[in-house]
């Protein structure tokens, strides 16, 4: 066994072994918790990129837990697909974490929910076992329960629970989909599943076991309109927390989803299952649309980005159903560089939002005018970032978008690419207003706010700053630094659309044969 | 009818406390409750899980020192071992849920949804 294939078990017991250390260290020293967990997202990272180089160079590299066979053991895959998912999970939680050594919230204990959410999203990308994918499933969901619910105020608490009785009951709705999967076929490995499901003796079993999943996973990913934990939860989740969720936690639950359309049920099951394709398409396109028009009548800036994230998740559900409907390579490569893409581009925003909440003391989209002449690095990061959420090329947006409208317009699914085209103007909607207050609304008045502070549940500038003077100490270079990064690759990735999809090819040929 | 469900009783039962679990999650205005309605729910999964591993006639997956173990029939052993992960993790969830619950009555003051609801509207 060479040492690569250690890498990926390393993966998951690395994060989820550190996250004792900030609590135990905690005993004896403060502030150990962001040693500890800058330490290990770093090594993570540096991990992630040597397993990412193998891969894509060697191909697929796999782990048998235990040394057990396949057939009941448990496996960790990293393929070119989970691999890409990894370095963005990484990769975001590294980033996440400078903005947090300043901008809190602190606490070892914080700390030690950070990395047993790590562990849990990079076992979500590892697994090859629908079972212990629910297990890190649950993981995950546990652990940003506890982020969540970590918010000041009793709100916070109120949004964790709502969100921690519809999480529990989607994973449970998934956990049955892997019963009817079990009973049908005898094996939970994917591959074997893979191999299985066509072969199967009652269909009807994998259809019943399909649609629970498909439940399941319309919940974790947030889709009109099971999405009611998801605003809540992101506004409430203190500000350097929502970033790290609203980045990954959907985002891993959209990419195991992808992973069980094309590698266990298969592209060519799931088209011969009658109205397969049309439940993902349909969940897919009203979630595009919902979310969008939601997010344009919001006035908190935290929940209409949270809504736009139910509308850009919509997006990739839709192009799933494309996959399915279509067999279009194209469109699981759009959908798989909008994951990318949206995760970046969320990361990059709410740490945006985070930053103009900590240093501006604006939260509603009319407290942000006047922001890009106080604050103009901060304001032309998260233009950039809202211009490339829209598909302006060259952001990382557009490339999603348009593989998976090119993807739907070569399998003749005009309704899609007509959904893609109507939401992309409603996202430039709410994306405009926004620009529009920061570039060319003059700040309201230059005066104390005690009103607006206390009606949003409690700002940092508690003593009262001026506006546009306010806490601007609190923000560290570095704060700064880690949105501008976001927007820079956010356009560089813009370009890197082809490579992304040279890169995904020998996983597209393999499932799509 | 009969016929099937003498046959399948199980599952019919499964499925049953699954409809009351999610009931009770929709219906009930009690967060305590909900909460133990989500806990029915996932019970009928595990119940689901242990009902399909059982087979006619077997015994427990021990394997006992014969000649052939190979030839007895028991009981499938995967799912047992599933349920029993997935019960840990059923009570991780139940745990945070009840902080949860705790840290909103100490603030609120009240278990009932509609009342939380009323005083939230009220800040």
């Amino acid at each position: 066994m060479s040492s690569v294939d250690l890498l990926p078990p390393l993966l998951i017991v690395a994060p989820l072994l550190a996250a004792t250390l900030p609590i135990a260290l905690g005993l004896r020293y403060d502030r150990a918790g962001w040693s500890v967990a800058a330490l290990t997202t770093t090594g993570l990272f540096a991990a992630v990129v040597a397993l990412a180089t193998v891969v894509y160079t060697d191909g697929v590299v796999t782990h048998e837990l235990g040394g057990y066979p396949q057939t009941y053991g448990i496996q960790l895959v990293a393929d070119e697909f989970s691999v890409l998912i990894a370095l963005l999970v990484t990769a975001v939680a590294a980033g996440v974490l400078v903005y947090t050594r300043r901008g809190g919230p602190r606490g070892n204990t914080f700390y030690t929910a950070y990395l047993l959410l790590v562990g849990g999203l990079l076992g979500i990308t590892m697994t090859g076992d629908v079972f212990n994918l629910f297990v890190f499933l649950e993981i995950t969901s546990i652990a940003t329960y506890a982020l969540v619910a970590s918010g000041d105020g009793p709100e916070s608490a109120v949004a964790a629970l709502q969100y921690l009785i519809l999480g529990t009951v989607a994973a449970s709705m998934y956990l049955i989909g892997v019963a009817f999967l079990l009973m049908a076929t005898g094996t939970l490995n994917m591959l074997e599943l893979a191999a299985q499901i066509p072969a199967a003796e009652r269909p009807l079993l994998i259809r019943t076991g399909f649609g629970f999943i498909v439940v399941g996973f319309a919940v974790k990913v947030a889709q009109w309109p099971l999405h009611t934990w998801q605003p809540s939860a992101y506004q409430q989740a203190p500000d350097g927390v929502t970033p790290l969720i609203a980045a990954l936690v959907s985002t891993a639950s959209a990419y195991a989803f992808g992973r069980l359309i094309v590698t266990v049920f298969g592209v060519d099951y799931l088209a011969g299952t009658q109205n397969a394709a049309a439940i993902v398409l349909v969940v897919g396109c009203v979630s595009v649309l919902a979310g969008t028009v939601l997010a344009v009548i919001q006035t908190s800036v935290k929940r209409m980005l949270a809504y736009s994230s139910v509308s850009q998740f919509g997006l990739v559900i839709a192009a799933y159903g494309v996959v399915i409907a279509g067999g279009s390579e194209t469109a699981f490569v759009g959908a798989a560089i909008h994951l990318l893409g949206h995760g970046l581009l969320k990361a990059g925003l709410f740490l945006s939002a985070a930053l103009v909440a900590t240093s501006y003391g604006a939260r509603t989209v009319d407290e942000y005018a006047g922001l890009a002449k106080h604050r103009p690095v901060v304001a032309g990061a998260m233009a950039v970032l809202l211009l490339s959420l829209v598909g302006v090329p060259p952001g990382v947006g557009f490339v999603g978008k348009w593989y998976i409208a090119l993807g739907a317009v070569q399998s003749e699914l005009w309704p899609v690419a007509a959904v893609i085209f109507l939401s992309t103007m409603l996202t430039l909607a709410y994306a405009a207003r926004l620009l529009e207050k920061m570039y060319f609304t003059p700040p309201a008045v230059e005066t104390p706010r005690p009103g607006a502070a206390a009606t949003d549940g409690g700002t940092t500038d508690a003593d009262g700053a001026i506006r546009g003077e306010g806490a601007a100490d609190a923000v560290s270079v570095g704060m700064v630094a880690v949105v501008v990064i976001a927007a820079l690759c956010a356009v560089a990735l813009g370009f890197a659309g082809g490579a992304i999809a040279d890169l995904l090819e020998p996983f597209l040929t393999e499932v799509f044969n | 009818m009969i016929e099937f469900l003498s046959s399948y009783y199980l599952y019919a039962l499964v499925f049953v406390v699954l409809g009351i679990g999610i009931y009770m999650v929709i219906a009930s205005e009690n967060l305590v409750k909900k909460l133990i309605g989500v806990n029915l729910f996932q019970t009928a999964i595990f119940l689901f899980f242990i009902a399909m591993a059982y087979v006619e006639g077997g015994s427990a997956p021990v394997v006992p020192a014969e000649k052939n173990p190979g030839d007895l029939l028991v009981a499938s052993p995967l799912p047992q071992v599933i349920v029993l992960t997935a019960i840990v993790v059923g009570i991780a969830l139940t745990a945070v849920g009840l902080a949860l619950i705790i840290r909103i009555y100490a603030e609120y003051g009240t278990l009932r949804e509609d009342t939380l609801r009323e005083v939230r509207a009220d800040e």
